[in-house]
């Protein structure tokens, strides 16, 4: 019985050793010495059959007549292919090879990055970028960008709001790292509450944005990356001053704690003390201001066990005076000496982040988010007193894995989110609470080359929206090489901040009208719109350099909206939609490297937008139907020790802007129906001198292009027709500015 | 004896499946040089059924990999590698293959890291 098992076993082997092949692996050296490798492989060209070499160097592999060229490599020796004709014996000298193992790759990366593999429509924007125009805060970080549009707000702030897809900002998420951060009561004032030192880049989502966000975003997302400890330098310090009188100091320190920790502080502060008022309209050209915002921000790194955490605090105290250039707040408020405004703002904010990739599965892993923000607005306007506080508590779930293999992906989870407003408009107090609980899941496919989808759907169930579906899809296609087309479509719901988004009404005669029906939100029913696109992306080299056409459309539908109507200039008229209102927008853009190191973009961007307004369907007011943009940058080659010199041009051209309707206004205070088309230059010389410092000169506005009279009734601001609302151009004129900006 | 040689057959057979691992993690060199043949080498692997994860590393050819080991091993995903072309240490690509290759990813010619390129 033992024999016959001992037979058994070993019957295989002495076949296979009959037929095989044995031989000897050895490294050559000069002597021609016998020195074994132990470990190297010994393949059969295109089959499965292999072995390693023993702890000596010898091997044995079986032989068939199929196979005829013998592989055998080791790492850091150059691989062989004997051919072998019939079973013998192997003995083989494998060379070392000569090639280095490291190779350090470098590759300049473009200021803005368009994504051809992404399902949406992504644009990122980095620092280098954001460098281009000495930007004081986010809202001014988009000039150079032609995806986002910057429109003036009022007379008074000369605060610039952004639009995309001819939509102002509310329709727009916008987001600090994944948190929905100007939103509720900071709408207006948001953008400027960051500091623009303090952004690391800028992910602009054109369309339908992803579930994982939330349900309000209708026109786009824009999400902001902040300086991380970890990577930001150690000691950064901006110091800015411009001809306007504004001051502005940007400090930076960050610290390596340990391998795991970091933390850094940014410190921010500006004001303008000087009074400015160019047209002699006795009122302020620019707010008065004093801003101070101040962060910690504390980054855990442990990529062995897989943890990553984000803990941020952030305060907030922000001070605008507005009005006549003599009016002095302690004397003259509530009074009819000098009309004046202000803006007092306070802010906290506190966020932690926690995220966990699960080391032995790197597709898998989750992140949670929870969010605290509390916000307090007192301001007055003349007679009218507005103040808001917004207690803002937002948590976040997401679980990513996969369904099979990297190629099919999912995220889901749980948002939770909770909003408190107390509101005063002058006597009427709007205080109220929003409570959201959603779930979401999201679904991704690529097949690495041509397709990938991405389609969401989420349920929330909200106390004043009530329960509802939100389905999001994008879809990329690409049909030949570098070229990329893309659709998306989404519907988006939210619940107007009437006041605070309009806050500029409170700086005119106008009477406040709202036409209720009911609804749960100032007696409104919330918003809701349909957002469908399609874009193209098609790269190219001409003259061996690269550049990028894109063309896209998208259309937006609202079947609900709350109307801003300011066709009277007595009065603004806050009603629910009847009828139609849409935004189409159609933009045209290239970029190409037209010369070396000279970089253009350029777009052309047509507007359609329109609403039933009480007189009809009209188009929106204060917003050109035709822009144009341009921009050139021109960088010398750096030098060794990094000194350069950057030079970087913009040309923002506006086409005609119908006005709201003044016919009924008094003939010296109606303006015509349309606006004049007008072009804005901007243009920035940064002179680098090492790494660790440059200096950079600016101008804006360069032509001295104005509107000029930005205030109607200027004469009377207690009168019937004072209206600072219809702003469609700049009210300061050319701004010379100049800035440094050192790192070590 | 034959209980003994059983007890170790068994043995055996237990050890074996506990080392097929669900999620086993494996690197090997793969010839490639830009970044389409990064793609055309993460999904020829992710083709393979069993293969949840693969990432190709242009300046150092390494592919990594997360595979369920009851489904498929090393030498399946090498000869889908060298079906689309792209050579292993321990398989080549036939020349019919390789000849499919769009004609910057030559790997053969020059197997330099062109990622910048493509």
């Amino acid at each position: 019985m033992k024999y016959i098992l001992i037979l058994f076993l070993s019957l295989p082997i002495s076949i296979i050793a009959q037929d095989g092949i044995k031989g000897m692996v050895m490294e050559a050296n000069a002597e021609n010495k016998h020195i074994g490798l132990a470990g190297a492989n010994v393949y059969w060209l295109n089959s499965q059959i292999g072995t390693m070499t023993k702890d000596d160097g010898t091997f044995s592999i079986p032989y068939s007549k199929e196979y005829n060229k013998l592989i055998i490599s080791f790492v850091g020796f150059q691989t062989d292919t004997l051919t072998i004709e019939k079973p013998r014996m192997v003995h083989h000298w494998l060379q070392p090879s000569n090639q280095l193992d490291e190779v350090v790759v470098q590759q300049e990366r473009d200021a803005i990055q368009k994504t051809y593999f992404s399902a949406q429509n992504v644009v990122t924007v980095n620092s280098a970028e954001l460098l281009k125009a000495a930007c004081c805060n986010l809202s001014e970080s988009f000039e150079t960008n032609p995806a986002i549009d910057v429109n003036f707000n009022d007379a008074l702030t000369g605060t610039k709001q952004i639009q995309m897809l001819g939509l102002t900002s509310p329709y727009l998420l916008i987001t600090q790292e994944n948190i929905p951060m100007v939103r509720g009561a900071s709408q207006a004032y948001g953008l400027t509450f960051t500091p623009g030192t303090w952004v690391e880049s800028i992910q602009i989502t054109k369309g339908a944005g992803s579930v994982v966000n939330g349900y309000e975003s209708i026109s786009g997302q824009i999400n902001t990356e902040l300086q991380k400890p970890l990577m930001d330098t150690p000691i950064f310090v901006n110091g800015y001053a411009n001809l306007n009188g504004r001051l502005e100091l940007n400090t930076h320190i960050n610290r390596k704690l340990s391998d795991k920790w970091s933390t850094g502080f940014y410190i921010h502060g500006n004001r303008r003390d000087v009074e400015v008022d160019n047209n002699d309209d006795g009122f302020l050209d620019a707010p008065l201001a004093n801003q101070i915002n101040i962060a910690n921000r504390w980054q855990y790194q442990n990529p062995e066990k897989g943890w990553v955490s984000f803990f941020n605090v952030r305060f907030l105290n922000d001070e605008k005076q507005v009005g006549q250039t003599d009016f002095n707040p302690d004397m003259d408020k509530f009074t009819t000496n000098t009309w004046g405004s202000k803006i007092d703002t306070r802010r906290f904010d506190s966020s932690l982040k926690l995220g966990y990739v699960f080391p032995e599965s790197p597709y898998q892993s989750f992140g949670f988010q929870v969010a605290y923000s509390k916000h307090k607005q007192d301001s007055f306007y003349g007679f009218n007193v507005y103040d808001i506080d917004h207690e803002s508590v937002y948590s976040n779930f997401l679980f990513n894995s996969i369904i099979g293999n990297t190629k099919n992906k999912f995220k889901t989870g749980l948002t939770l989110a909770y909003d408190g407003y107390d509101e005063l408009v002058n006597n009427q107090n709007f205080g109220r609470v929003d409570q959201s609980l959603g779930a979401f899941f999201e679904y991704s496919y690529t097949n690495l080359e041509k397709l990938s989808l991405t389609a969401g759907l989420r349920v929330d169930t909200h106390n004043r929206l009530g329960t509802f579906i939100t389905p999001r899809l994008h879809v990329r296609y690409t049909p030949w090489e570098k070229g990329s087309l893309r659709g998306s479509f989404g519907v988006g719901r939210r619940a107007a901040n009437i006041f605070a988004e309009n806050q500029k009404l409170f700086a005119s005669s106008r009477a406040i009208r709202l036409v209720q029906n009911d609804g749960n939100i100032y007696g409104f029913d919330a918003e809701k719109a349909f957002n469908y696109g399609v874009s193209f992306l098609q790269g190219f080299s001409l003259f061996n350099r690269p550049g990028n056409v894109t063309v896209d459309y998208y259309r937006t539908d609202f079947e609900n909206q709350v109307v801003v109507d300011w066709e009277n200039p007595r009065e603004v008229v806050f009603s629910n939609l009847e009828g139609k209102s849409f935004a189409n927008s159609l933009q045209f853009e290239i970029n190409h490297e037209v010369l070396p190191n000279v970089e253009l973009r350029a777009a052309y961007k047509y507007y359609d937008v329109k609403t039933d307004f009480q007189t009809g369907l009209l188009q929106k007011p204060l917003q050109a139907r035709n822009r144009y943009f341009a921009n050139i940058g021109y960088n010398t080659n750096e030098k060794e020790n990094g000194s350069q010199w950057r030079f970087d041009y913009t040309l923002h051209a506006l086409g005609q802007q119908r006005l709201p309707d003044t016919s009924s206004n008094p003939e010296e205070f109606r303006l015509g129906e349309f606006s004049d088309a007008y072009s804005l230059m901007n243009a920035q010389i940064t002179k680098v001198f090492s790494k660790k410092f440059e200096i950079y000169l600016g101008g804006e506005n360069l032509t001295n292009f104005r509107q000029n009279n930005p205030v109607l009734g200027a004469e009377d601001p207690f009168g019937a027709n004072f209206d600072t609302t219809i702003v469609f151009a700049p009210i300061l004129g050319r701004m010379v500015y100049a800035g440094f900006r050192f790192k070590s | 004896m034959k209980n003994i040689v059983f007890a170790v057959v068994c043995l055996f057979g237990v050890v074996t499946s506990n080392a097929q691992d669900k999620n086993k993690k494996m690197t090997f060199e793969v010839d490639g040089k830009c970044d389409m043949c990064k793609m055309r080498i993460e999904k020829a692997a992710l083709n393979v059924d069993g293969v949840k994860y693969a990432v190709w590393d242009i300046p150092t050819h390494q592919l990594s990999l997360i595979v369920d080991e009851h489904k498929t091993n090393a030498m399946e995903i090498k000869t889908a590698l060298v079906g689309v072309g792209h050579d292993t240490k321990e398989l080549k690509a036939s020349q019919e293959a390789y000849d499919n290759v769009h004609p910057c990813c030559k790997y053969r010619d020059d197997n330099t890291d062109d990622s910048e390129k493509h």
